[in-house]
């Protein structure tokens, strides 16, 4: 057991390559490139890439898709935000509130006292819990009740999109203990430390780059343990797994419920970057948008990912900047090309035009060892089904080519 | 509640149960596309609402020709827009079908990708053309009014019209699915492609002719809807959770299904409408349809199917 | 990019219009003649490192072109560049000509504060015209105190705000209800009221304060209040009520595409506006709106706010001829608009009145502004930022406007956080 632990937790030169540059490029090119308004605008983009990344782990690898992923990052940063908002509600600075002390919309609400089920985010430490309780508990009962019946696909999709139509009607029609459609705003202080000045943004910037890593190394260690072995195996061959006497709806849980934690977590830094929260953020707009950077960079890498998140806003800001109107067609485009043509994304298109160039090259400048021979062509590619991504027809052929000993490159 | 009269009570009865089948009418008609899309070829078609607008916009330019050049026509011309829209609708259809679908019926949940982008495209083009603010369609004079029952109960004439087209498209649906040749191809493909491809049937053609008539339909349901609703580039996203909700529930494959689906989700809906307020009626209709689904995840009446 | 123009030579609009516009409109105001900027050296009235030359002042645009309030927001983006291009014809501010940068906040409340971030720290803008929504000037106000920048906000809105660094030239809910309500109850004889709007905090916030108004004020009754989600196309079960409920008065604050929905299916259920049987009142269908409702199918129904473009004055002659060159003769010109218009010429007559661009002097000379040359009428800036107006209650005509049929006898005083309506 120990033994497969550590299997899973060794890294290939590549891999370390892979997350060395990514790291470069979180930690350092963007803090030192951008100015803090620029750095702010890449941490909120970073959020989103918690939300990415949970879907390669539920999509990618467990063929599980959730068009309602908005709904545990808005959960997640509602709860911050209500930390956030009930220590900017004091006494002193609501004083002109019928009802001081409560947050200022409430008051406009005619509440005249903190619902019961706000007083425990008075506390910093039960916040965080819930940060990631609250989605994690909403995932576990959508998942108990779909994957036992075996609820999946297209089905899941849709039921999970009409989670986020409920939640985005609940939100905005239950104004008074949600802050409505405005969402909770002005938040101010963590602890007594102002979030707002640009000093703060950087260090929550860094601070939000770390957790990003956090779980990139957890999502990295799930899909090469044992168990993201079953997961790719039950997306491909379902019912071959759960006759080998596992229990897929089991895993699937699991899966969904990672995936809405690290949601969770990238809604919390996004109150806490932006400084805000509102129903906007967890409506059916910005689910299938989540799916769509998670999409651009590789359903099957979580570096892609990333990359993913951060090309596909970056784009969105400077298209919107200078072509407004252009802006839709540009994102439809680009992502009718993801699907017909690149289906593993950018990703895909590093393991396959990139990497072996790169491998030419140091073959060419005589090193050898750097980069070992790949078994299936790359990390992307590992995970991927021999034929076609995700159809469910194909024969478990990535299983055996998977079951090489030795050490994958990744992008 | 009590504050009625009894023969209040009873036009409350009445009027409601009107509302819930206009509502019902609505749902059959936004579902009904979406049904022979996803029922028949499992292609999760996200501008589904996008063609209905469409067929909406249709309507519009219609409606300005007629007013120009054939004011004489023009208490008809609704009509045959909504025969327009179906082949606008459904031409566009078959052109997004040739150009991406076929490449993706393998991949069902990436349909739904590319899809949602064909959405995107669509709607900034509306924006383009018809410009980002919503377009006045003018109705007939003689559809807008309301023929008086009692007192209390008026029945809107476009109401009627909804529910009458409604019916027709229905009909048609029927009528071309388990009467006609096509129907019986596109029910063979279901069941076993290779096998329908092996005696004969172009299971190529059959797709693209089935996407074209699920977004034909469409587009007469965005000009129905002119009656009723808005027409502008955003206003297809409206219409999309709840289509899916109706197919979804009806159990996917079965058009009858559907049919149920929405009777018992619109009735539901304005029965809880008149005693709770707008939203929380909506939110509990939807908590109910996706608890149901969750209990019964193969929807009202389910298909079984060897697979 | 962000879209930069220089307005000095307004390209592809009708010079001589745009002038005749801004000729009437500024007779008053500019009586001493235009002003030279090297009477106001740079350093003296930017103390504070603004986007301000010798040659120009560069203030911002902020709202939505795209997205699901493109829609309602293009007509203040319009009337903002109409109102730039107008001031530069005349001299520009304090000498200065003035340039714009437009952001498009794509109807989403965090690219609004985003781009409100950017345009004041990367662009360093003395001043804003911008916002819609009341989600997104909240989502852009800590932006806004944060950096000390000065947001005009041209938007009706539900009240409860007063920040230093925004002015409000829309009406606060009280200034715009109020004087309606009174109306009606006094020249239709209403007694019973049905409350109907779209689900968030304007039209729940309003109703509140037309409730409090109804009952403790008037002393009348409310039948009934109803709220549906926003989007929402099917109004039938609330209609029905409406027929049992029997009301005098149907008070409707129902926004966006549910509007169009909402009056197709009053109209075809037999509710006829015309007969005003019930009377219907709005206080969110603008001339804007009801060109996607269709001018028949409200026709009939009363709208109360500040400003119709069919007002018959001087000063609104001018603009809406001003607004049709420079925009094309379809055009039509709502409240919200109106008071986008605003913006520019209220912010040029504090600069020049501070003889300063910098955002604290500015502020503290604008209380006590005044607006002789409004589209509306005449206007003035209160302490607590927002415009003394007067209210009107209009009624739709079959083409899409409005015949004013009521306007208060005074400058209504706003009051953004009313004692008995909480």
């Amino acid at each position: 057991m120990l033994a497969r632990m550590t299997g899973a937790l060794r890294f290939s030169p590549a891999e370390i390559a892979g997350f060395a540059i990514l790291a470069a490029v979180v930690f350092l090119v963007l803090p030192l490139a951008l100015d803090t308004f620029r750095l702010n605008l890449a941490g909120k983009y970073l959020t989103y890439a918690f939300v990415a990344v949970g879907l390669v782990l539920c999509w990618g690898a467990g063929g599980i898709l959730s068009l309602g992923q908005g709904v545990f990052f808005g959960l997640g940063g509602y709860c911050m935000a209500m930390f956030l908002k009930l220590e900017a509600s004091t006494p002193a600075a609501t004083r002109i509130q019928s009802t001081p002390g409560i947050p200022d919309f409430m008051d406009w609400n005619q509440l005249t006292a903190l619902p019961w089920w706000w007083e425990p985010f008075h506390s910093l430490a039960f916040s965080l819990v819930a940060v990631v309780a609250v989605p994690v508990a909403l995932a576990w009962i959508i998942g108990l009740a779909m994957f036992r019946r075996r609820v999946g696909g297209v089905y899941f999709a849709i039921i999970t999109q009409s989670l986020a139509a409920i939640l985005t009607i609940l939100v905005i029609g239950q104004q008074g203990f949600t802050g409505g459609v405005n969402g909770i705003t002005d938040l101010r202080t963590l602890l007594g430390w102002d979030i707002r000045t640009d000093a703060a943004k950087e260090i929550l910037y860094f601070v939000n780059g770390a957790l990003l890593f956090a779980c990139l190394l957890l999502a990295r260690f799930i899909l090469k343990s044992k168990l993201g072995r079953v997961l790719v195996a039950m997306r491909d061959q379902e019912d071959r797994v759960r006759f080998s006497g596992y229990d897929v709806a089991q895993f699937k849980m699991f899966i969904f419920c990672a995936g809405a934690a690290f949601a969770g977590v990238g809604g919390a830094m996004f109150t806490l970057q932006v400084g805000f929260m509102s129903p906007t953020l967890v409506g059916i707009v910005p689910s299938i948008e989540m799916v769509i950077f998670c999409a651009v960079g590789g359903r099957l890498s979580i570096l892609g990912a990333v990359y993913g998140t951060l090309l596909v806003n970056w784009a969105k800001t400077t298209f919107s900047e200078s072509f407004p109107e252009l802006w839709l067609l540009g994102l439809g485009a680009l992502f009718i090309g993801v699907v017909m043509a690149f289906p593993n994304g950018l990703a895909g298109l590093y393991a396959d035009h990139v990497e072996p160039r790169i491998r030419a090259l140091l073959a060419w400048l005589g090193v050898r060892g750097a980069m070992p021979a790949p078994v299936a062509g790359g990390a992307a590619r590992e995970m991927a089904p021999a034929r076609s991504v995700a159809g469910g027809r194909q024969s478990g052929r990535s299983l055996q080519a998977r079951g090489g000993a030795s050490p994958e490159p990744g992008p | 509640m009590f504050a009625y009269s009894l023969s209040e009570l009873g036009a409350i009865l009445a009027m409601q149960g009107f509302a819930g089948l206009i509502l019902f009418s609505v749902f059959v008609l936004m579902a009904l596309g979406l049904a022979i899309i996803f029922g028949q070829m499992g292609v999760i078609n996200m501008a589904h609402g996008e063609f209905m607008i469409l067929g909406a916009y249709v309507t519009y330019l219609m409606s300005n020709l007629f007013g120009g050049f054939l004011p004489a026509l023009f208490g008809a011309y609704f009509f045959i827009s909504t025969v327009f829209a179906f082949f606008a609708s459904g031409a566009l259809g078959i052109f997004v079908e040739w150009a991406l679908i076929r490449h993706l019926y393998r991949r069902p949940l990436d349909t739904l990708l590319a899809t949602w982008a064909v959405s995107l495209i669509l709607q900034q083009v509306y924006r383009s053309v018809f410009g980002a603010r919503e377009v006045g369609v003018t109705i007939p004079d003689w559809m807008m009014g309301s023929l008086p029952v009692t007192d209390l109960i008026e029945v809107p004439i476009n109401g009627l019209c909804v529910m009458a087209l409604a019916l027709a498209v229905s009909l048609g649906v029927w009528l071309l699915l388990f009467r006609s040749t096509w129907g019986r191809q596109v029910r063979a493909i279901k069941q076993n492609r290779v096998m329908a491809a092996a005696v004969g049937i172009n299971t190529e053609w059959t797709d693209r002719l089935t996407f074209g008539i699920g977004c034909g339909v469409a587009g007469m349901a965005g000009s129905a809807f002119t009656m009723i609703g808005s027409t502008g580039p955003t206003a297809g996203q409206l219409y999309i959770v709840d289509t899916f909700l109706v197919v979804v529930f009806g159990g996917a494959a079965s058009l009858l299904g559907t049919v149920a689906s929405a009777l018992s989700i619109s009735q539901a809906q304005s029965i809880m409408e008149f005693f709770l307020s707008g939203s929380m009626a909506k939110v509990l209709t939807l908590l109910l349809v996706v608890t149901i689904l969750m209990l019964r995840p193969q929807g009202l009446f389910a298909v079984r199917l060897r697979k | 990019m962000p879209q930069r123009k220089d307005f000095r030579r307004p390209s592809g609009v009708s010079r001589r219009s745009v002038l005749a516009g801004g000729a009437a409109l500024t007779s008053s105001l500019f009586a001493p003649g235009y002003l030279r900027a090297q009477d106001y050296p740079t350093s003296e009235v930017n103390t504070t490192g603004l986007a301000v030359t010798d040659e120009t002042a560069t203030v911002g645009i902020l709202h939505s072109v795209t997205g699901t309030m493109a829609i309602s927001e293009t007509g203040s983006v319009q009337a903002e560049k109409l109102a730039i291009a107008q001031i530069n014809a005349l001299g520009g501010v304090l000498g200065r000509q003035l340039d714009y940068i437009q952001e498009d906040g794509a109807s989403d409340w965090p690219t609004f504060a985003e781009k409100a971030r950017k345009l004041l720290v990367n662009d360093r803008v003395p001043s804003v015209m911008g916002c819609w929504t009341s989600a997104s000037r909240k989502a852009v106000l800590p932006v806004f105190e944060q950096y000390n920048g000065f947001l005009y906000y041209p938007t009706f809105y539900e009240g409860l705000e007063q920040s230093p660094n925004v002015i409000y030239m829309g009406q606060e809910a009280t200034q715009q209800i109020i004087a309606g309500l009174d109306w009606v109850a006094r020249t239709k004889g209403a007694e019973t009221y049905y409350l109907l709007g779209s689900d968030y905090i304007w039209p729940r916030t309003s109703n509140k304060i037309a409730r409090k108004h109804i009952e403790n004020f008037l002393g009348q009754k409310v039948v009934g209040e109803e709220y549906y989600p926003l989007g929402h196309t099917q109004f039938n079960s609330v209609i029905n009520k409406i027929r049992l409920r029997k009301p005098d008065v149907i008070y409707a604050i129902v926004v966006g595409g549910s509007n169009v929905a909402f009056y197709k299916q009053l109209k075809a259920a037999g509710i006829d506006m015309t007969s005003e049987d019930p009377v219907l009142l709005t206080i969110s269908v603008t001339e804007d709106e009801i060109r996607g409702i269709g001018g028949e199918n409200i026709e009939g129904a009363y709208a109360c706010m500040k400003y119709f473009q069919s007002l018959e004055n001087e000063n609104n002659l001018a603009f809406v001829d001003a607004f049709k060159a420079m925009w094309g003769d379809d055009m039509v010109i709502g409240d919200v608009t109106q008071a986008a218009y605003l913006g520019p010429w209220l912010w040029k007559a504090a600069v020049e009145k501070a003889g300063s661009f910098d955002v604290d002097k500015v502020r503290a000379a604008s209380p006590g502004i005044e607006l002789t040359t409004a589209p509306e009428g005449y206007v003035r800036v209160h302490e607590n930022h927002h415009l003394w107006s007067k209210t009107r209650v209009g009624r739709a005509r079959t083409d899409g406007q409005y015949d004013v049929v009521f306007e208060t006898a005074d400058l209504v005083e706003p009051d953004p956080f009313p004692a008995g309506y909480q």
